[in-house]
């Protein structure tokens, strides 16, 4: 598994363009995050793909190549901080209730609805620690769950930044006519 | 000043330094259509818009600058995507423009709507949609800037009806490109250079594979410079053809699937590949488990996404083909490389058999016979466009070609139909240059409509046709590996010859070798367009051939008895 992160312009057709070219060298996304950035015309994707280094690099590569991609990068094999966020529905009764809320306090989730016959549990964290609570929580019975799909970003002083904008030079004669 | 947009797009296309547009006018695009009848634009009406893109296409690699094609929405559009393609897997700079319905119907399957953008979007460097009259101008520079710089690439500009037809204020200068702004990779990395450096000065057996890169980047000299500097054996592959003269002693000619035997044996026995702006085909490799297995491997590219794509390298220097070689001659110790050059050259006498000129005029007409004369009559100086197929391989192997831009032929997507509308670009971008068209019986029936364009745009151009009445390369497919099931390849063909008549040009059948060099000349004589019929042997093969996947050792050599069987008479 191979994450990326990937600055883009933050326009309509412009995460067709990306999952568009994945599909094209047949490498399969596993999760796809896009937000906007500080600067709302440039939105920042974590894709995490189900290919070895060599596709990464082919990904990487390629995406660059498309025009309203800023800036691509493999950061598989940097220091990493990892996200996802779930919510989970989760049938719940008079009985099995304090259990339930006590595997909850152990994995730092919250409950964040309460119904008569389920609860709606919030948890974040890396893609383990929800896989693990999902675990614990599937002899409840799991009634319907959401994930955001993983953010990645790199530790400490390791910036990933967009690149800013700079004038460019016209092109009053792009036709190299011999 | 006020402008319509379908008047900015004309004026915006004069600015960039269009002469010609390729196109096919319809509903969706007419307002630009009548703002070209008021412009210094000259339109080529073509017969079918697939023809308007390898017109285009053509036009850009006969010159290195952009070829233009229009055309309407819907089926205009769709038509435009073989060659947009073509385009693409070639790398060459073509701008498409297309009409769209109204933004205000746009989405809701109006007459001729569809969504070519969508459609053309892996097939594109870049497309994009235009809906107002304002974003024209600096549209279309955008496109031009896109097309032809860095690895170049078709664009297609798809613009509304309520866009052409608005009217909005044109400030050329204010129009500038804004394209959103890229982090800027240092490509120079001095470990791997100084890597390179070092094999070039230590390889006892290399081999440069020379690719189109360097006819994109414009590095013949630097090229010739660079070989000349390390007295390196040349490899071409086919879109390589004519960036390395011919008549070079270290040319080696074509590698690959078709190169010739001594090519692809000293490919195999190489210490050292310098691969520059190629991209290690599978046409050109075969199998990659046994690909130059002895060699370390250079490989010089602007596209990062071709290193290590199909073939892993030990030093790869990215960047413009012209900028790294001329940073690395200064650093290459001159070696002779004597018993290697003197070793390739020991291989070449093996093939002396297959060579044309020692098979006996046995009054059957063979297309190497054809391609060979054409290239001693026009002193290898003529441009050629080729189709796709046997008669493509034939041309590669006996037209020599000694300068840049002189072989335009569909190499990674393999376009039949492609050389005469190719041609006709050519034409336009070389008008005081020898235009010939050399494409097979099963090509030239798909786009030979545009004969017409031909007669209705007054050019000279000449066309042989390597008449054979099979779909020759599929045949010799079933003949090696399908134990000649001749299945869907025998063609009927009309009368060529007759069929030019009927278009208004001159057309002669050729079926005996004497005849060959007389009809050239009396074409070559000719100002106009001229059609040659040449029937030649039905079922002679391209040889050597490595089998699709084998090894590039592992090649099927012409028999020692060639084929004596004779095109018969329809």
């Amino acid at each position: 598994m191979q994450t990326l992160v990937a600055y883009v312009e933050n326009k309509p057709g412009v995460l067709n363009r990306v999952s568009s070219l994945a599909r094209r060298l047949a490498i399969n996304i596993d999760s796809l995050t896009v937000g906007p950035t500080e600067n709302e015309e440039i939105a920042r994707m974590t894709i995490v793909a189900h290919t070895d280094e060599r596709g990464a690099h082919r990904l990487e590569a390629s995406l660059e190549k498309l025009v309203d991609v800023l800036l691509a990068e493999n950061i598989s094999t940097r220091a990493l901080l990892e996200r996802d966020l779930a919510l989970i529905k989760v049938s719940a009764n008079q009985q099995n209730r304090p259990h339930l809320m006590e595997l909850i306090k152990v994995f730092r989730a919250r409950v964040v609805d309460v119904a008569p016959e389920s609860l709606i549990i919030e948890v974040s964290g890396t893609v383990d620690k929800i896989d693990g609570l999902l675990e614990v929580l599937r002899p409840f019975g799991v009634l319907e769950m959401a994930r955001s799909g993983r953010i990645s970003m790199t530790r400490g002083g390791d910036l990933l930044q967009p690149p800013v904008s700079e004038p460019q030079a016209p092109n009053s004669s792009p036709l190299a006519q011999t | 000043m006020k402008l319509t947009g379908a008047e900015i797009v004309c004026e915006s296309l004069t600015r960039l330094g269009v002469r010609e547009i390729f196109g096919y006018p319809g509903g969706a695009i007419l307002p630009v259509y009548d703002a070209l009848g008021k412009s210094k634009l000259h339109h080529v009406l073509v017969r079918h818009e697939q023809g308007a893109t390898h017109m285009a296409d053509g036009y850009a690699r006969a010159s290195g600058g952009i070829g233009v094609a229009m055309a309407t929405s819907g089926p205009g559009a769709t038509n435009m995507v073989t060659g947009i393609a073509t385009a693409m897997l070639d790398s060459s700079p073509v701008v498409c423009i297309t009409g769209q319905v109204s933004s205000k119907v746009l989405g809701t399957d109006a007459f001729q709507e569809i969504d070519i953008t969508g459609i053309t979007m892996p097939i594109t460097k870049h497309n994009v949609v235009v809906t107002k009259a304002e974003d024209v101008a600096r549209t279309l520079r955008e496109a031009f800037l896109i097309a032809n710089s860095g690895r170049p690439g078709p664009v297609l500009v798809d613009i509304t009806k309520d866009a052409q037809q608005a009217s909005a204020e044109f400030n050329w200068e204010a129009s500038v490109p804004k394209l959103p702004p890229k982090r800027r990779r240092n490509n120079h990395d001095q470990a791997e250079f100084d890597r390179a450096v070092e094999m070039l000065n230590t390889a006892k057996r290399p081999v440069i594979l020379a690719g189109h890169g360097i006819m994109v980047s414009s590095a013949m000299r630097a090229f010739e410079q660079f070989v000349h500097a390390g007295n390196y054996p040349v490899a071409m592959t086919l879109l390589g053809i004519g960036c390395f003269p011919a008549n070079n002693p270290l040319n080696l000619g074509m590698m690959g699937m078709h190169g010739e035997a001594w090519v692809n044996n000293a490919i195999q026995e190489a210490d050292l590949l310098i691969a520059v702006g190629m991209r290690f085909d599978d046409r050109v490799t075969g199998d990659l488990r046994t690909y130059a297995k002895s060699a370390r491997k250079i490989h010089i590219e602007i596209d990062r996404a071709e290193i290590n794509k199909n073939v892993k390298v030990d030093a790869a220097l990215v960047g413009d083909a012209r900028e790294v070689l001329e940073r690395l001659t200064p650093h290459i110790e001159t070696r002779e490389h004597t018993s290697w050059i003197r070793h390739i050259t020991e291989l070449k006498g093996d093939s002396a058999v297959r060579d044309i000129q020692s098979l006996p005029d046995s009054g059957h007409l063979y297309a190497a016979h054809v391609i060979n004369d054409l290239w001693k009559e026009t002193r290898g100086e003529a441009i050629i466009v080729t189709d796709v197929g046997q008669h493509q391989m034939w041309e590669a192997q006996y037209y020599h070609h000694n300068r840049a831009r002189t072989l335009i032929t569909s190499g990674g997507l393999g376009t039949m139909g492609f050389a005469l509308p190719a041609a006709i670009g050519a034409k336009f971008a070389k008008p005081d240059s020898e235009v010939w068209v050399v494409v097979g019986d099963g090509g030239f029936q798909m786009t030979m409509s545009e004969l017409a364009t031909i007669v209705q745009e007054k050019i000279n151009i000449k066309i042989a046709i390597i008449n054979n009445g099979f779909l020759g390369m599929v045949r010799q497919w079933q003949e090696f590996f399908y134990d000649k099931r001749y299945v869907a390849t025998p063609l009927v063909a009309p009368d060529f010859a007759a069929l030019a008549n009927a278009f208004g040009i001159r057309g002669e059948r050729i079926s005996k070798r004497a005849e060959v060099v007389p009809t050239i000349r009396s074409a070559r004589e000719s100002a106009e367009t001229v059609l040659l019929d040449f029937r030649v042997e039905q079922e002679d093969s391209v040889y050597p051939m490595v089998a699709a996947g084998a090894s590039l050792s592992d090649m099927i050599r012409r028999p020692n008895n060639p084929l004596v069987e004779t095109a018969t008479e329809p």
